[in-house]
């Protein structure tokens, strides 16, 4: 469905409020002290531009770090639960990166299969994603290695590509797309053969490895300990990589309580702990880091792509930034599918 | 804004994670910080609707602690209530072990596959379970003894490590006076008291004594990580077939409906492709659980 039109960005400000004025709540990066947070921007100028990554993901704005599922207030020996409602903000998240919009097609796998999660569901039927092309990439980003690329139009309703310092090429990529455009259709011009530059435009991300080939690969590596211990001797099992994942989604679910008021909370956890599944009688399947560090990659790589057929990866590389021992996830699978056993 | 109500609209999805409300009406003290409650659902239509087949779980809560994971423990053919037995060992099963009869805590399930029974009638079942893991097995053992004509031979083979650690110590009784029932009750030695007249040794010593014959039989095997471990090469020494092996994994879980991500085993989650797995299907998963 892919229509082109420019955009002047300096109409960027007359599109925002156009969508303000139609109940979508705002959501881009700007800058907050020394880094780009996803916010609501009170004017255009305040949305970041110049940066290669974010570094924390756009995930949640359909799953947070903390969801409060219940709230509850015990009454002698009853209990009186409220629940929280499944409707969801209408919200445009503008000016992600192409490899987080990918993202969302990862956590739509994961929260909807089998039994849909109704609130990760209605949070993305709410959501518009209009995503910002790369121009710039650095050492971290592996993209182009998980079927995604700078110029990348999966999971995006509308991508923009800067064309130069003043337009943006506009693709309009869905029916959402083409609503969001529809709010103010005067300040997109006609495309005159600019899309055909586009890809000239687009950063130069290296493919490093083929991720459908390594998710044939890794099962043979499984019972191979000493390659995963190599690959983590230095993890500090600090969860940093899951955190600012844009796919990672395993949660731990905990009740907080003040007195007799309380609430059940879904909570942001990482397959890196050591509690993560440790069982009550003190045995644990993944009882050292190197375990968890191949629960990490073969999730990603091998079980999700052969579950959900989603690979569990979108190469943005905030993991490695992110990493405190420098681990480099796109590195580390590099070197795995380069192994033969 | 997020809206909070008691009763969230006809129209809106269910909110996957929502408790029913079930109170403890029969609350049993088993063994040394082991409990068992029996309970029923606080709104009866949600009671009648309820229904469940052995080997299945679900999650107990109390509002203000959080949510543990445990099998259901009663049988499917008790209908009217659920049972569960559990250990007090953290947060969770602290709270819960300090509720009484009365009480109202919160229950999602069940969750999870079965064991299939039915495709079991007409042979010899064999139940080997140690410690806290009888009360998965205690499940199945029910639903057979309460279809008792369309089994053969029912076999229990239970250890614990002391005396006092044996768990439905009733029953045990009870299926001991059972002329169709075989049952060996068994303590770790040191375990025993001066009373004590079952067996003392541990589980797979004691399987390698009884030597079941594997012909026409399927063995429910449930207990500690180390005496599956040892167990499983004595059946096969004993001639029992991977397929015959039936085994229920008691893995931590948080969601129960695979999305959490913690209960996997490779490429498989325990919350829904089981719990129950046979020895067959557990040897073609990473060694992993």
């Amino acid at each position: 469905m892919s229509e082109s039109s420019i955009l002047q960005r300096a109409s960027l400000g007359a599109w925002l409020e156009a969508m303000g004025r139609a109940g979508r709540r705002v959501l881009a990066p700007v800058q907050e002290a020394d880094r780009v947070v996803f916010g609501t921007p009170s004017a255009p100028e305040q949305i970041a531009t110049g940066f290669v990554q974010t570094p924390g993901s756009a995930k949640s704005v359909v799953f947070p770090p903390f969801d409060e599922m219940l709230r509850f207030r015990t009454n002698g020996e009853d209990v009186h639960v409220e629940e929280p409602s499944i409707a969801a903000e209408p919200t445009v998240l503008f000016g992600v990166r192409p490899c987080d919009a990918a993202s969302f097609a990862t956590l739509k796998a994961v929260f909807t299969w089998d039994s849909p999660d109704a609130w990760v569901e209605s949070r993305m039927a709410n959501l518009t994603v209009i995503s910002v092309s790369c121009t710039q990439c650095d050492e971290y980003c592996f993209c182009t290695s998980v079927g995604g690329g700078p110029g990348s139009t999966q999971g995006s309703d509308i991508l923009l590509t800067p064309l130069d310092d003043r337009r943006w090429l506009v693709e309009v990529l869905t029916e959402k797309g083409r609503a969001a455009a529809g709010l103010a259709p005067q300040l997109f011009a006609p495309a005159n053969g600019e899309a055909a530059s586009k890809e000239k435009l687009l950063a130069q991300v290296p493919v490093r490895f083929e991720a459908k080939e390594v998710a044939g690969e890794l099962p043979s590596l499984f019972d191979h300990p000493e390659v995963w211990k190599e690959q983590s001797l230095r993890c500090l099992g600090c969860g940093a990589c899951a955190f600012v994942c844009p796919t990672c989604s395993c949660f731990d679910i905990q009740d907080e309580r003040v007195r007799d008021q309380g609430t059940r909370l879904r909570c942001w956890d990482s397959c890196g702990f050591r509690l993560f599944t440790l069982h009550a009688s003190g045995h644990n399947p993944r009882h050292v880091q190197s375990e968890r560090w191949r629960q990490r990659v073969m999730h990603k790589f091998s079980y999700q792509p052969e579950r959900l057929g989603v690979t569990g990866c979108v190469g943005c590389g905030r993991c490695s930034r992110a990493c405190p021992v420098d681990m480099n996830l796109g590195e580390h699978v590099r070197r795995l599918s380069e192994m033969s056993v | 804004m997020t809206t909070f109500s008691t009763a969230p609209s006809a129209s809106e999805r269910r909110n996957l994670y929502t408790p029913h409300k079930m109170r403890i009406v029969k609350a049993t003290d088993e063994a040394p910080g082991v409990r068992t409650f029996q309970l029923q659902f606080v709104d009866s239509e949600v009671g009648a609707r309820f229904s469940f087949e052995a080997g299945q779980f679900g999650e107990y809560s109390v509002y203000g602690e959080g949510e543990s994971t445990f099998c259901i423990a009663s049988s499917p053919t008790r209908t009217g209530y659920i049972e569960c037995t559990f250990r007090q060992a953290g947060r969770v099963t602290s709270a819960l072990a300090d509720r009484q009869e009365g009480d109202i805590i919160g229950f999602r399930g069940p969750y999870g596959n079965t064991f299939p029974v039915e495709r079991w009638e007409g042979k010899n079942v064999l139940f080997i379970a140690g410690g806290i893991a009888l009360p998965p097995v205690r499940c199945v053992i029910w639903n057979v003894l309460d279809l008792r004509d369309r089994y053969r031979d029912v076999s229990i083979i239970y250890g614990a490590r002391t005396v006092a650690d044996l768990v439905y110590k009733h029953e045990l009784a009870e299926w001991d006076q059972r002329s169709d029932v075989n049952l060996w009750v068994t303590v770790d030695p040191g375990g025993q008291t001066p009373e004590w007249t079952g067996k003392v040794g541990f589980v797979p010593a004691i399987v390698e004594e009884v030597r079941p014959r594997p012909a026409d039989t399927i063995a429910v095997l449930c207990g500690p990580p180390i005496m599956i471990k040892l167990t499983l090469p004595v059946l096969a020494k004993l001639g029992f077939a991977p397929e015959q092996i039936y085994t229920t994994l008691e893995n931590r879980m948080k969601c129960g409906v695979g999305k959490c991500g913690r209960c996997n085993v490779g490429k498989v989650f325990v919350c829904k492709d089981g719990p129950v797995f046979t020895l067959a299907q557990l040897n073609e998963l990473p060694p992993e659980y």
